[in-house]
């Protein structure tokens, strides 16, 4: 994995941090220490030109975080990220569009936006010909340009965010949950849309989304997070086929499954540890079915002679991967 | 009948504008007794919002109930001023909506937003209301609650946000729950616990839940009956099993086939061809009848309903797959 001849984007030991100390006041007169939040501990991976790259895992692992460190909206604590690609042509498809979409803006100047950016001295007619090109590609009519973001449901305004990303005519693409207002059927045009748009013009996807079945369907290769760190990363049919990580194998049972469905499924045992104050050792000891001693005071790392550097756990290097 | 705790009887939300008056929901009757949980999907922008802000008695104005009725457990709702619904709203009915933003105050610590609302809707004192707070946050799977009360809601992940909307919902141990997308930006074991959490509160405290979702799996995993929503009117309502593994209605199956799967590759999804009309441009008939490979001269003609069962679905297909 050391060769990397057609990345359009390299992380390596990529860090992120934020300060969540109560207020000085408080620290000054509680007693209470400073504390950082590592949202993002130690990442790396790289994205082929053209592929699909999937973040899965837990709310609150680090996933946007890491979407915004890419497109330079958080500056990194540490590591750093390589873009082998234009940087004007970097779009970013937001997890929350209600507070991406500008409230007084009209549709139609929203969508043209990135366009304008990008070719500053484009004809107004040629702009406006494109917006209503782009309303359409999402399933809109032209004459929504003329409305305003709150006139819409939220699976539209999903859809408008879409098709302002696409109208910076991006190369690289972050999707942070693109679908997930989506009705199952728009859903499944604009995942067919997005996959015809990469199979001719080539487009590489960074793709967020907590729906398996949509990740199973898009990606080429899946990185699972946990607590602000890869600890699996897979081709997609060899991480549904053999999954190696215990954290990804209770992910993939805890699938809401329609054509098997499981009334009484219980969720994952434990808590869901704080980032601030991360468990010692592996940070999934805590809920592994699989720990021993090791675990609790060494952090496993993804290593070439481990399963070619797919899975950082201790149980995984000694052939142990089965939770059941 | 006197288990029924939410009896919405056709009603009708409409939303006036220059070139004419927009029908978002047009005669939809449904109930929810005690302990049940109906699951309400279908196309984005159908009116499975408009139809939860009403219940709620929060349609923005220029929308207005235009016609119908809206019962909770035997007391008329939707004629009530806005202080009256207030005080309903919160006490006897939760709100959770996809968007966290909309529920939480960006500019107060998450704790005192809960305790404001503990102490409006019971008599706890500030210290009591503090401690049911954090069982709240708790009970929804905030980690590390002592350290994260005082936290600002910038400060926690998107999913974490939502569970902190539905601690808010609960606060106050309503009758009815109206959760619209409460999971649509969770990961799959947050959503287990949340619908692992909502059918507890059913089972133990006999609240009726709508739960307004666009994953298949989880309606399929958590409800009891479905509502299928098409531009404005119900195309299908029925139990799980019904309306998962035996669609009546051709909108319903096409639903149900555009789904990605678990188990098979496909290099495109099924989509539904076309979309929905605007709501300024439903066709005379069934609403769906341009995208409706079954179509014949009745669906042009006629308005299907559902009948007076509240079960079935709303189509002149008759069983033996003709439009009679
Ligand atoms: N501006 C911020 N200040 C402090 N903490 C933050 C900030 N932004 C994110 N965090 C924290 O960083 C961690 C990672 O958050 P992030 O939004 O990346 O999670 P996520 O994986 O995208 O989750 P979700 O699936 O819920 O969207 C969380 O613990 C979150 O509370
Ligand atoms: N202020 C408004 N003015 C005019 N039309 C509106 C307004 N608000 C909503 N609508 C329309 O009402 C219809 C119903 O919207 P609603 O939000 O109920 O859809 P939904 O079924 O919840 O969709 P989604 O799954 O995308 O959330 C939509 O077609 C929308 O465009
Ligand atoms: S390293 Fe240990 S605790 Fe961590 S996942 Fe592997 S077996 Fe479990
Ligand atoms: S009523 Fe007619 S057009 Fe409508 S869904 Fe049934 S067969 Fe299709
Ligand atoms: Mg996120
Ligand atoms: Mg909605």
């Amino acid at each position: 994995m050391n060769i990397r001849p057609n990345a359009i984007l390299e992380v390596d030991a990529l860090e992120r941090r934020f300060d969540v100390s109560a207020p000085w006041l408080n620290r000054l007169i509680e007693r209470k220490p400073r504390r950082t939040l590592r949202a993002v501990d130690g990442v790396d991976f790289a994205i082929q030109r053209g592929q699909t790259l999937a973040l899965v895992g837990e709310s609150g692992c680090g996933k946007s975080t890491i979407a915004k460190l890419v497109t330079g909206l958080h500056p990194p604590s540490g590591g750093n990220i390589r873009f082998h690609g234009d940087r004007d042509r970097l779009q970013m498809i937001f997890q929350d569009p209600f507070a991406s979409l500008n409230p007084r803006w009209r549709v139609g100047r929203i969508i043209a936006e990135p366009l304008r950016t990008l070719r500053p001295d484009t004809p107004t007619e040629q702009v406006s010909a494109r917006v209503d090109e782009l309303l359409r590609t999402v399933g809109l009519a032209p004459a929504d340009g003329l409305k305003f973001p709150h006139e819409f449901s939220g699976g539209q305004r999903q859809r408008i965010s879409i098709a302002r990303a696409l109208a910076g005519e991006p190369e690289f693409l972050v999707c942070d949950e693109p679908t997930s207002a989506l009705d199952v059927s728009v859903q499944a045009q604009v995942l067919n849309l997005m996959k015809k748009l990469q199979k001719d013009m080539g487009l590489t996807y960074l793709f967020i989304s907590h729906d398996l079945s949509v990740v199973r369907h898009m990606a080429d290769v899946i990185a699972v997070m946990y607590l602000g760190r890869i600890v699996e990363i897979q081709p997609t049919a060899d991480l549904f086929a053999n999954p190696l990580h215990p954290y990804t194998q209770l992910l993939l049972e805890t699938i809401p499954d329609l054509e098997a469905p499981k009334r009484d499924r219980s969720p994952m045992g434990g808590e869901v540890p704080s980032p601030v104050s991360p468990p010692s050792g592996c940070s999934f000891h805590p809920r592994c079915p699989l720990a021993f001693d090791r675990c609790k005071v060494e952090r496993p790392q993804r290593r070439p002679e481990v399963h070619d550097r797919r899975v950082a756990c201790f149980a995984a290097e000694q052939g142990k991967t089965d939770v059941q | 009948m006197s288990d029924v705790v939410l009896d919405v009887q056709n009603l009708r939300v409409e939303f006036p504008t220059r070139k004419g008056i927009l029908t978002a929901v047009d005669d939809i009757s449904l109930q929810i007794r005690q302990g049940e949980i109906l699951g309400m999907v279908g196309e984005s922008g159908a009116g499975k919002s408009m139809t939860g802000m009403s219940i709620l008695g929060l349609l923005e104005p220029p929308g207005r109930i235009a016609a119908g009725t809206i019962h909770l457990s035997g007391d008329r709702i939707d004629d009530l001023d806005d202080t009256a619904m207030q005080s309903i709203r919160g006490r006897r009915i939760g709100a959770i909506f996809q968007d966290p933003l909309t529920s939480l105050n960006p500019l107060f610590r998450v704790g005192d937003q809960l305790v404001e609302t503990i102490r409006l809707h019971t008599d706890l004192d500030k210290s009591a209301a503090r401690e049911r707070a954090k069982d709240l946050m708790r009970e929804v799977g905030i980690p590390a609650v002592e350290e994260r009360i005082d936290n600002y809601p910038h400060q926690f992940s998107g999913g974490m946000r939502q569970r902190i909307v539905i601690a808010l919902a609960l606060c106050a141990e309503p009758e009815l729950i109206v959760a619209d997308e409460p999971t649509t930006a969770l990961d799959v074991s947050i959503q287990a616990q949340i619908t692992a959490l909502l059918k507890r509160l059913c089972r133990e405290r006999g609240t009726a839940v709508m739960l307004v979702t666009h994953d298949m799996g989880v309606i399929a995993e958590t409800a009891d009956r479905v509502a299928v929503m098409y531009a404005g009117r119900l195309a299908e309502v029925g139990t799980v099993d019904d309306v998962v593994r035996r669609p009546k209605h051709p909108y319903t199956s096409g639903l149900m086939g555009s789904i990605p799967s678990l188990r098979k590759d496909v290099a495109e999804l099924q989509m539904i061809p076309g979309s929905m009309p605007r709501l300024n441009a439903i066709p005379p008939g069934c609403a769906f009848n341009p995208r409706c490979g079954h179509a014949g001269p009745r669906c042009h003609r006629d308005i299907p309903r559902i009948d007076s069962t509240h079960t079935g679905a709303a189509c002149w297909l008759g069983t033996k797959g003709e439009v009679a």
